[in-house]
């Protein structure tokens, strides 16, 4: 089929994009890890000096990493799994064989995750406002006294949680859903026949069943979540004392604010050794499921 | 019985529809009311006047059509010069042999584990050589080609029959018009979900458009809305009024076209 000269012009401008401006910097940027690369080197690229491993050393003796790792830890540990089950419920309850206007409540549960982050942060800001916040004023019906959600350190990262989740759960809901369309009829059928309760049967059909979804699904939210930024950026700019400083906050604070960029590759790298080892356990996984 | 759980899961549906939809509906109602009705208590729901002062003092006091046409501008430009980029290479990808071509795909593929923040330290160093930080360049360049784009248009391309492009040969048409007037037009509905992704994509980035842009006049409306919104805390209803700007846009277009988004996230959320 056809020349292979057309399939190379074809294939050149986006080759060429991809080498030049995403290849080309993934090896720079590991190179850079190895360096002093501060501000006297922008002007002047001569002052950069070959460190070794000192950029990674200096980071595991650094308690501000320790600190933006814990806290991006705890925001994919608390909020993966939360997500993930609250999208599951989501697309159960969307996709329940009575329900009219489904579109609808489709429509509804994934317009947050149409919106621009960093507007709909500005909107949780307020949200979240202790004394004049539509959330304090909703628990305060319940009886519940105010929470300073932003300004306390135990509060910040539970609210950023409670956003991202209210953000992104509606695109996992779709993925579930159209993993639920994927199970037969006849499944169900054959079991409410053999008399299975609907309990049972989503135990022992739709649990099953959506378990390589499942799988995805957590891996790829985890994945996202790793990358934590614009939200503690535009909601607490890391704070109050750190707690929500993420590894992406970090490395965009000390690279591109105080323009360390050989020890902010470095964490650019921790960041994707993260990132490979959450894609080669999904792979692990899913390989071992398929052949169960 | 049976009545009642029905009820108690319409209950259950409205309930999440509300929380979902809330912050979005406070955000509207808000940049309509008077500056700091927003910050009484009880917090009000609806505005008690109704004012479109905070519209008018983007566009007068604030520099928001600057905004609005810089996202607008680099979105658009950001989707047309990367549909034709992945386009051809996803069609090439699916329907020519050449050496190499399945271990390359591969290669490209297994690099989408690599999160864009590794490339930004030495991408920004190279384009400030270039001399393109503060411009539209610096932030269109890392846009052009998706890995994610060409193959999504590979797996639809790989579907169209061989025989139809035999056909369109064997006629004479040369490898350019078989593309153009025979491929693209067969590709429209993927076409048109990628063009929703990488919009939205680039509307709603953040980080990159941070570092980029250095000048006011050149900020996106993410970086312009962050910035003011760390400068205006007190200004609610102003903010409000900016937030419904920045996401009124994206939200309509996915109202509008949500066929093709949706159907986009279930292909590629399966093909994995």
């Amino acid at each position: 089929m056809g020349s292979k000269r057309a399939a190379m012009i074809f294939l050149a401008p986006a080759l060429l994009a991809i080498g030049v401006f995403f290849v080309i910097p993934v090896f720079a940027a590991f190179l850079l890890s190895f360096t002093d690369f501060d501000i006297y080197s922008l002007g002047n690229f001569q002052y950069v000096r070959f460190i070794g491993v000192k950029n990674y050393s200096q980071l595991l003796g650094d308690p501000l990493f320790w600190k933006a790792l814990k806290n991006t830890l705890y925001f994919l540990v608390a909020g993966g799994p939360l997500s993930v089950v609250v999208s599951l419920a989501a697309a159960l309850l969307v996709q329940s064989r009575v329900v009219r206007f489904k579109g609808l409540f489709r429509t509804a549960y994934f317009a947050p995750v149409v919106t621009t982050l960093v507007a709909v942060a500005v909107v949780w800001r307020f949200v979240y406002h202790p004394r004049f916040g539509m959330l304090n004023y909703a628990l305060s019906l319940l009886g519940v006294s105010p929470i300073d959600w932003l300004g306390d350190p135990h509060w910040a990262m539970p609210a950023i949680i409670l956003m991202a989740v209210w953000k992104n759960f509606g695109y996992n809901m779709i993925i579930f859903i159209a993993g639920l369309q994927n199970i037969p009829e006849e499944l169900y059928e054959a079991a409410s026949i053999d008399g299975a309760g609907k309990v049972q049967q989503f135990t022992t059909i739709t649990l099953p069943m959506l378990a390589p979804t499942t799988l995805f699904i957590s891996i790829i939210t985890m994945i996202g979540y790793f990358q934590l930024f614009a939200e503690p950026y535009v909601m607490t700019q890391g704070g109050p004392l750190n707690s929500t400083l993420s590894i992406v906050l970090l490395m965009y604070q000390q690279g591109f604010r105080w323009w360390n960029m050989g020890y902010s590759a470095a964490l650019a790298f921790v960041l994707f050794a993260f990132i490979l080892a959450g894609s080669l356990l999904q792979s692990r996984l899913q390989k071992r499921l398929g052949t169960s | 019985m049976k009545k009642l759980g029905v009820i108690l899961l319409y209950a259950m549906l409205i309930l999440v529809a509300g929380i979902t939809l809330a912050p979005l509906f406070w955000m509207v109602s808000a940049s309509f009311m008077p500056a700091g009705q927003s910050s009484t208590f009880p917090p009000p729901f609806l505005p008690r006047q109704f004012t479109l002062e905070h519209y008018a003092s983007l566009f007068t006091r604030l520099n928001l059509a600057r905004y609005l046409f810089n996202s607008a501008f680099l979105a658009l430009s950001v989707t047309g010069i990367s549909l034709v980029i992945n386009s051809m290479a996803g069609y090439a990808f699916a329907k020519y042999r050449f050496r190499g071509r399945d271990p390359l795909f591969k290669l490209l593929i297994a690099s989408m584990v690599i999160p864009a923040q590794v490339t930004m330290l030495p991408l920004f160093l190279m384009l400030n050589k270039m001399g393109v930080i503060n411009t539209y360049v610096g932030v269109i360049i890392p846009g052009m080609a998706s890995i994610f784009g060409i193959f999504l248009i590979r797996q639809f391309a790989l579907s169209i029959p061989d025989s139809l492009i035999e056909a369109a040969r064997m006629d004479g048409a040369s490898d350019f018009r078989i593309y153009r007037s025979l491929i693209l037009p067969l590709c429209k509905p993927v076409l048109i979900t990628l063009s929703i992704f990488t919009f939205m994509g680039t509307w709603n980035d953040f980080l990159w458009p941070l570092i980029v842009m250095t000048d006011d006049s050149m900020y996106t409306l993410p970086v312009a809305l962050a910035n003011l919104s760390l400068e205006h805390v007190q200004d609610t209803e102003l903010m409000m009024a900016g937030s419904v700007m920045t996401i009124l846009p994206v939200l309509l277009l996915f109202v509008v076209l949500q066929k093709y988004y949706i159907s986009g996230i279930m292909t590629s959320g399966l093909k994995e």
